[in-house]
């Protein structure tokens, strides 16, 4: 990690902040991906158009990134299909059974300083620790 | 009025976000693996994007804990939940299984959607699969 790595993480993750603070105050409501995506899908029509937008935002701000520093990192397109899907299995699965992901619980949860979020935060890290080892190191699949 | 104003907050919230997320390059599933594998060349770039978000929400929250009602909303959904019980524990295990093989979350992965197709929607798919799976079982305590 360079010191440039070092400074795009602290801002990126401060705006990541920002994004939390300004739905929070304005809306009203806590910026939990897992949560928006559900509830963007199943939720009355009233409820789903700022959720649709937020997911939107979210892929647009990401792209707007990409024109302003395009090629930034080698982008792996190529983890096999098997793979992917048995990890979105899991995520999708566990973030509703969790009640949250790494934004609702990571960021928005510690933030209010929430047992459960720092509890959950802790264990998804933990989990993630865990199998990375057995992927990359036990199995030897290239991640 | 107020709904075109909230849903205006709405896309400007997820573009900051997803800005956020690429400027980090938490977008980028092999930093979040570099993250998680310890017993390789860690990386702590996650680290520092948690050290990033974290005092800024804070604040938020903080200034929030003041006010009767959000500027455009009526009230404050917050969860409010503290017991710990085995479903937020289980869950958040079996999301770290998943996170920890592809390097996935739910952010990252739905801001892939700006610079690749194949990854993310074999993954959303399946992830969308699961909660569902979930919802239709709903283990009970």
């Amino acid at each position: 990690m360079t010191s440039q790595d070092m400074a795009f993480a602290l801002a990126g993750g401060a705006l990541i902040g920002c994004a939390a603070g300004i739905l929070l105050w304005f809306n009203g409501r806590i910026a939990g991906i897992s949560g928006i995506l559900n509830a963007a899908l199943e939720a009355s029509a009233h409820e789903r158009s700022w959720r649709m937008l937020f997911l939107l935002g979210l892929i647009f701000g990401a792209f707007t990134y990409s024109l302003v520093n395009p090629g930034d990192f080698a982008l792996r397109t190529d983890l096999g299909s098997p793979v992917l899907a048995v990890a979105g299995f899991f995520v999708g699965f566990g973030t509703r059974m969790g009640g949250g992901c790494t934004s609702g619980h990571g960021v928005c949860g510690i933030s209010r300083l929430s047992a459960r979020s720092m509890i959950a935060t802790v264990t998804f890290i933990a989990a993630g620790i865990v199998t990375t080892a057995i992927v990359r190191h036990v199995l030897g699949l290239p991640t | 009025m107020n709904d075109t104003l909230r849903n205006t907050v709405s896309v400007i919230a997820g573009m900051l976000f997803g800005f956020g997320l690429a400027l980090s390059e938490m977008i980028n599933p092999r930093r979040v693996l570099g993250f998680l594998d310890v017993l390789g060349n860690w990386d702590p770039t996650l680290l520092f994007v948690m050290i990033g978000a974290i005092p800024v929400s804070s604040i938020a929250y903080l200034i929030v804990r003041r006010s009767q009602k959000p500027w455009l909303a009526e009230s404050f959904q917050i969860p409010h939940r503290t017991d710990i019980d085995r479903r937020l524990v289980a869950g958040a295990a079996i999301f770290g299984i998943g996170w920890g093989i592809a390097g996935y979350c739910p952010g990252p992965v739905i801001a892939m959607f700006s610079l690749q197709w194949r990854e993310p929607v074999i993954f959303v798919a399946a992830m969308l699969l699961g909660s569902l799976i979930y919802r239709r079982i709903q283990v009970q305590d």
